[in-house]
């Protein structure tokens, strides 16, 4: 007969990725169950908006998920945008395209150097952090920040881009193909790599759905679902990409979507440098940011951020700050699909499958 | 060794004491020298794999403390001197303070089993081949009663691994050393340095054992790729995770002491030891044959020799710790059963039939 036993994986442990803790138990190694408590990172972002201007409420939404400040901007200035009708010109939609593609190869990047990371190899994390550098540099460079950005604005952006800027960036897109080569070399094909990616935390088509996972990780089991593609939002449907799509549906599916993502994004990105090169025009509708005059109404913006479908819903009721705000994001249901696809795995897979599924901790706890 | 003991006897007959006292004072010597030896070595060898781990990943590594950064280790190991020793509630006092004890000693008694150069063997045993195996496995002792007095589940599961690790790795090592046995008909280290000055050195005829050999090794010393009983980003640190200031000092000086060690005795056992390259040293042709202190000279070499050989290995050791991610526990045990073990004994019987063509 034998016990099982009761182990807590965080609050404070090298892999969770911010402060989650898994209630495990464990017979052996092997999982019998898991629990996930979250909550350690609630910094109460929906609620204060209700206290705050709407201009006031915008520095805050970078921090919703720290790795794609971007993309929360995004969602909730297009959702205020909407409702005050307010039309954006194309230049700052090209912008900010460009920004949230960017910022969607940064997070890629953090993300491939931390997984594996979680896998024991120590050295990859350093290189992905080295070509993360080029653009958080340009991030500063354009907007004065490297994580916490504010620099879209109600109908538009802040600053235009020069010339010079969007040369460093083709720069980066030209180098950085051969750079995933290098690093597809030394980790798709290494054979520990597949013992622990392979057939490990299977998610199949109908779980993902029935727990509402978007993103990466729901094109790696096989749905072709991405919010760029199927609403064709900003100038999205002006681009011509595809987002990648695997059927397997396991751990290595998903470092196979994200590392055809990022050669997606160079692509993207290289689409939106061409355009900005070649048009000009103003990069602001021209708003009265401070005394915004947002009448009555609601408005959900999807955005398609690195870690699945974003989701912000703003309601006004027509004074100067929102009645309410409220977010949605990827990283909330990949953790509570955590008990489902850890279940007859052993110890060793948590962190293999758990760093797969790129979960943002405070973006789980806003 | 037996030149110091006659210079020691000697100088103790000068004052009347009787030879008795030398014999059982004696093994102090060889004692201190180890002790020195391995502090200055492991001080060195954490800098190095810091600096080497540095190169490959694109940084700078330690550079500040002293010239170039080569206090760094030291600075380090003064810091961990000076720390508290934190007792968490509900430990196994007694074996809590043993574990780190018994981790270490068994790995200083293989620096004794050496040998650094034809004269400078501090512990020649007629069997020493199968005594270092023998005592090369009894550090996981200690990994596991760390792991169990902690009171600790991290560090039990990490201790429990470690077990598991060591059992499935010392098969295959104890095959390999049988053929190179074989093929030195000795199991004295000495002998087998002495039998690859007539032949090659045993790596060619035994390459699948050398592999075999620095695989296991690595799985011995719980290094990356092997690293499962100190997981870091599963078990946090493994079995030493509730230990701090000097008891974890001790751990940590010998997972490098064993990384060295390890490093020797394979250079020992394939790399022909302290053999220069193509027997010639280079004392004798700096000096001529007839210099008076060329005997002096060439034990002295035979040490340098050992060292470039073992850095290389330490070296080839850090390579693959920089480059492969950790394998996990069902991978570790079928890598030993299914691959290595076949393998060693497939490589032991044509170790056989090559010594038998020899000897027809």
């Amino acid at each position: 007969m034998t016990e099982t036993m009761k182990i807590n994986i965080g609050p404070q442990h090298p892999s969770t990725h911010g402060v989650l803790r898994l209630v495990t138990e464990l017979d052996g190694e092997d999982i019998v169950s898991v629990t996930p408590v979250i909550g350690y990172l609630h910094r109460g972002l929906e609620k204060s908006a209700e206290s705050r201007t709407y201009l006031q409420y915008l520095p805050m939404v970078d921090r919703v998920d720290y790795l794609s400040g971007f993309f929360n901007s995004y969602a909730y200035i297009t959702a205020v945008e909407n409702i005050c009708n307010i039309d954006v010109p194309k230049r700052a939609e090209y912008i900010r395209v460009l920004c949230m593609e960017m910022n969607r190869m940064t997070s890629h990047l953090l993300w491939f150097g931390t997984y594996i990371l979680d896998l024991g190899a120590t050295s990859p994390l350093f290189y992905s952090f080295r070509d993360r550098e080029p653009l958080m540099s340009l991030f500063e460079e354009l907007t004065g920040q490297r994580m916490m950005y504010n620099y879209f604005t109600f109908g538009g952006v802040r600053f235009d881009v020069t010339k010079e800027w969007l040369d460093k960036i083709l720069k980066y897109t030209d180098e950085m193909p051969a750079k995933l080569d290098d690093y597809e070399k030394i980790i798709t094909s290494n054979p520990i790599f597949l013992t622990r990616t392979k057939n490990k935390g299977i998610l199949s088509k109908n779980t993902a759905l029935k727990y509402s996972i978007t993103g990466p990780c729901l094109r790696a089991s096989g749905v072709n679902l991405d919010f760029r593609k199927k609403f064709g939002y900003s100038i999205y449907n002006e681009l011509d990409f595809e987002p990648p799509v695997e059927t397997d549906g396991d751990t290595f599916a998903r470092y196979k979507v994200r590392i055809a993502e990022m050669r997606m994004c160079l692509s993207v990105i290289r689409q939106c440098v061409d355009y900005l090169k070649n048009n000009s025009g103003e990069i602001s509708a021209k708003v009265n940011s401070v005394a915004l005059k947002v009448p009555e109404g609601e408005y959900t913006t999807y955005v398609e951020s690195p870690r699945g479908l974003l989701n912000c819903y703003v309601k006004s009721d027509g004074t100067n700050k929102p009645y309410r705000v409220k977010w949605r994001t990827g990283s909330f249901y990949l953790v509570q699909m955590l008990p489902e696809i850890l279940k007859g795995h052993s110890m060793h897979d948590i962190m293999a499958i758990f760093g797969s599924l790129d979960v943002i901790l405070p973006e789980v706890d806003r | 060794m037996n030149y110091l003991y006659f210079l020691y006897i000697q100088f103790l007959d000068k004052y009347g004491i009787p030879e008795i006292f030398g014999d059982i004072t004696f093994p102090i010597f060889p004692f201190c020298i180890i002790a020195a030896a391995i502090i200055l070595v492991v001080l060195f060898l954490v800098l190095f794999e810091r600096r080497i781990l540095a190169v490959f990943t694109q940084r700078k590594g330690p550079n500040r403390v002293g010239f170039n950064g080569v206090l760094q280790t030291t600075a380090d190991a003064i810091k961990l001197l000076c720390k508290q020793n934190i007792n968490p509630v509900g430990v196994d006092r007694f074996l809590f303070n043993a574990a780190p004890i018994l981790v270490f000693v068994p790995i200083m008694v293989l620096w004794g089993l050496i040998p650094y150069s034809s004269e400078f063997v501090f512990m020649n045993f007629s069997t020493s081949a199968i005594l270092y195996t023998a005592i090369a496995a009894l550090p996981v002792i200690g990994l596991i009663l760390a792991g169990y007095a902690s009171n600790n589940k991290y560090s039990l599961m990490g201790g429990i691994r470690a077990a598991a690790q060591i059992i499935s790795y010392e098969l295959p090592i104890m095959f390999v050393l049988l053929s190179v046995a074989a093929l030195a008909s000795s199991v004295n280290l000495k002998d087998i340095i002495s039998a690859q000055i007539s032949s090659v050195w045993f790596i060619v005829p035994c390459f699948a054992g050398f592999i075999i050999m620095f695989i296991c090794s690595i799985a011995e010393m719980n290094r990356c790729p092997f690293d499962l009983p100190e997981a870091e980003s599963e078990l946090v640190a493994g079995y030493n995770v509730e230990y701090s200031g000097m008891r974890f000092a001790l751990f940590f000086l010998g997972e490098y002491a064993s990384l060295f060690v390890m490093c020797a005795f394979m250079a020992t056992i394939f790399l022909g030891g302290y053999l220069p390259i193509g027997n010639k040293y280079i004392s004798e042709l700096i000096f001529g044959s007839n210099f008076q202190f060329l005997q002096l000279l060439i034990y002295f070499e035979q040490v340098i020799w050992l060292l470039v050989k073992t850095f290389i290995l330490v070296y080839l050791v850090m390579l693959v710790r920089a480059t492969l991610p950790r394998l996990n526990s069902q991978g570790l045990m079928l890598l030993s059963w299914k691959f290595l073990f076949p393998l060693s004994i497939v490589n032991f019987a044509l170790i056989m039939v090559i010594k038998y063509l020899m000897v027809v």
